[in-house]
């Protein structure tokens, strides 16, 4: 079975959620909607307090090349601009707006009814991706329009779609591929259309053995498509291990996966370019997986964009007493919540609940050269020593260790049998060596 | 017998003849000068090698001082005006009056006022934690309380009161070598001018968000509402984004700010008691 060579850990996978059929959840009497839901440049508000805006309708305005549209996900008024919280734990502004009924915009197409025709040409799909707001939905949140075009110079000959979903606990992708498989490979034949490639190959972790007979199934209708299970180990959703798994191209340090002539989008993406192109709807809502031990009832819901999480808790069963920590993201790379009025935004894959017991910090130990750290780096890296030189400093060499390299899996501080915060400081290594090379970039 | 001895005596005198007058020439070659005041100007430096002057140690610094024109510009923040003087004497130039700083924390947000709204497990690190999220309380600008300025402190002029979670500046022990201020992610810790009796004003507070978060998250927040600046007849306040700042050079300690402000933010320190209101006093005459 297909996999990347170097490294990766295998946590206990925990996919409680992994037969829970997708369900709606019903739309907050409130939301707030944060302007910066990607990477990049944050969109900027057009409408003030006191309009009325229908769902779907955009809200703010991309702003620059990488950049995109926020769209209400609620019809209602707006009942101020503020800042809140969000799920990466700093303040920015947002948009709330006071539910009243659920009027769609009226381009919308709100039938049942799966279109396999494509209409619009290869541009027309990139920019109705920018008009509606499409990000990479596996977490990473970079505006899909910006991917789909291929700078000239450079060639995409093979689309990979991401389904390994290798963080454990999260089912979302998995419920898609289940349940709206057709939508998920006509949403794939578009992204094709749109990079102009033949061929597109769906990277699937085998412990999906449903999802893949299910798309395999389906895929002999659609032209190009494969579907290729993986071997369970995390990272194998990672960008590049991805492609070293599928199509054996090494993506160099620092460099994209274009320069080895491809892209990698997620299933969550190929789904959401499907209901943009065929059914003309923006993204404002998305397949949300709330989980935990002590949950009494988790889930799959579809969620509107900028629902407080302690509406999705609500709606599985009540926050148990016992919870210790509330986590935005997969285990391995997600953060804690500052608290459960967080709206959840496009990036929001799912909200685990960790019991007090699981979610505490164990005391840090001495480093004892064991080199487990070493061994689970995907990238080849050594975490042992990034963070001995974050912590005294030494970032000139930090640099060297090539610590930008770094994609934060949490492998290594997973592994690590002295308990060591590792990824801790190789992020505070990580964030310096960026600023100091900008700073190069401006002196020069 | 005796001949080897001889023999042995002589060769060995020869060699170390010959080695000394290679080495005699050869130090002649490389000689290196250095200035002998270098030396004495760093006997009169304290000696804490903490870099407060910019350089990296006190050696640097004498070199520097020696080289130097002027004094413009140096200063050991550790000595002061008498370790300046004597490397002045020492150098015959004159050394410049350097106003004495001291450092002063920009932050009042104890937990009475500021109240903690999530928890922070992770490292111990004020950098760590500044780089993950806005902190244990909804004041993205305000002290973290995990002590990265204590421990940078080489002169231990500082420690964290475990009560209300903010680091303590002791003033006779503070050199304002600046480590502090370099440690603190959030810079919000800065060199103000050193007064009389230690007295001070100052805005407690970094941050710049609006009036309205400023306050919620927490209650001696700089809300920015221009009363102090109003009030002060000597230009010495400014606002720029949404803080207000004290110019210690331009602040002559009439403490009428301190009284206007709605926050409390603004804060008096090493004054005596208040004498009660003029006002208060004509009407019991006046009775």
């Amino acid at each position: 079975m297909k996999t990347f060579p170097i490294g990766g850990v295998h946590p206990p996978e925990n996919k409680l959620t992994a037969g829970c059929v997708i369900q709606q959840l019903p739309v907050p009497q409130s939301v707030a909607i944060p302007i910066l839901q990607h990477i990049g440049t944050p969109a900027t508000v057009i409408v003030n307090k006191g309009d009325t805006v229908k769902t779907g309708q955009v809200i703010a305005a991309s702003k620059g090349i990488v950049s995109t549209n926020i769209h209400s996900s609620v019809s209602g008024k707006v009942n101020k601009i503020d800042t809140i919280i969000d799920t990466t734990g700093y303040k920015q502004t947002a948009v709330f707006i006071d539910v009243q009924g659920d009027e769609w915009v009226d381009t919308i197409d709100r039938s049942d009814e799966i279109l396999t025709d494509i209409k619009l040409s290869s541009e027309e799909i990139i920019k109705r991706c920018l008009e509606s707001g499409i990000v990479g939905l596996g977490g990473a949140t970079f505006p899909s329009h910006v991917k789909l075009t291929v700078p000239s110079g450079k060639k995409c000959d093979v689309l990979i779609i991401n389904g390994a979903e290798c963080e454990p606990y999260l089912t979302s992708d998995h419920r898609i591929m289940l349940e709206r498989g057709e939508q998920f490979l006509i949403g794939v034949t578009i992204l094709m259309k749109a990079l102009k490639v033949t061929r597109s190959m769906i990277g699937i972790e085998s412990n999906k053995t449903d999802a893949i007979e299910h798309l395999t199934n389906l895929a002999t209708a659609f032209q190009g498509i494969t579907v290729h299970p993986l071997k369970v180990k995390y990272p194998q959703g990672a960008e590049k291990q991805l492609i070293k798994a599928l199509i054996n191209r090494e993506v160099p340090s620092g460099r994209l996966p274009l320069d080895v002539n491809t892209v990698v989008h997620n299933v969550g993406t190929a789904f959401a370019v499907y209901e943009a192109v065929q059914k003309n709807k923006p993204l404002f809502e998305r397949v949300v997986t709330i989980t935990g031990k002590s949950l009494s009832k988790p889930g799959n819901y579809f969620v509107r964009i900028g629902t407080p999480v302690s509406k999705l808790i609500e709606a599985a069963g009540g926050l148990p007493e016992d919870t210790g920590k509330i986590v935005s993201g997969g285990p391995m790379m997600g953060k804690s919540l500052n608290n459960t009025e967080v709206p959840i935004v496009k990036g929001t894959s799912g909200i685990i609940l960790f019991p007090e017991s699981e979610s505490e910090r164990m005391q840090s130990e001495s480093c004892i050269r064991c080199a487990k750290c070493i061994s689970a780096c995907a990238l080849n890296l050594e975490p042992y020593l990034l963070m001995t030189l974050s912590e005294k400093g030494l970032f000139e060499r930090a640099e060297k260790e090539r610590i930008t390299d770094c994609m934060e899996c949490g492998s290594c501080s997973y592994i690590c049998p002295a308990q060591r915060p590792l990824l801790d400081y190789i992020r505070l290594g990580k964030s310096t060596v960026i600023k100091m090379a900008r700073e190069r970039v401006v002196k020069k | 017998m005796s001949s080897t001895v001889l023999i042995t005596i002589i060769s060995l005198s020869l060699l170390a003849l010959i080695s000394a007058v290679i080495l005699y020439f050869i130090a002649q070659k490389f000689k290196i000068f250095e200035d002998p005041r270098i030396d004495e100007v760093q006997a009169v430096l304290p000696a804490a090698n903490c870099g407060g002057c910019g350089f990296a140690g006190c050696r640097n610094f004498a070199e520097a001082l020696v080289k130097a024109e002027t004094f413009e510009g140096l200063n050991c923040p550790v000595g002061g005006a008498v370790t300046m003087e004597q490397a002045a004497k020492i150098l015959g130039k004159a050394a410049p009056v350097v106003e004495q700083t001291v450092a002063v924390l920009l932050c009042n947000g104890t937990p009475e006022f500021r109240p903690r709204t999530s928890k922070y497990d992770g490292v111990p690190d004020c950098r760590i934690a500044h780089n993950l999220y806005i902190g244990e309380t909804d004041c993205s600008y305000g002290c973290l309380s995990l002590a990265d300025c204590v421990r940078a402190c080489a002169f231990d002029a500082m420690y964290m009161n475990s009560e209300t979670g903010l680091p303590v500046i002791i003033d006779d022990k503070c050199v304002s070598c600046g480590a502090c201020v370099k440690a603190c992610p959030r810079h919000i810790i800065e060199l103000r001018k050193k007064a009389k009796k230690d007295r001070k004003i100052y805005v407690a507070c970094s941050n710049c968000d609006k009036g309205g978060p400023a306050r919620r998250a927490c209650k001696v927040a700089c809300i920015a509402c221009n009363k102090c600046y109003n009030v002060c007849e000597f230009n010495a306040i400014t606002i720029e984004n949404n803080l207000a700042y004290i110019d210690a050079f331009k602040c002559t300690f009439c403490r009428k700010c301190v009284t206007e402000c709605p926050t409390n933010c603004i804060i008096e320190l090493n004054f005596p008691p208040r004498k009660p209101k003029v006002e208060a006093q004509a009407e019991t005459v006046a009775t």
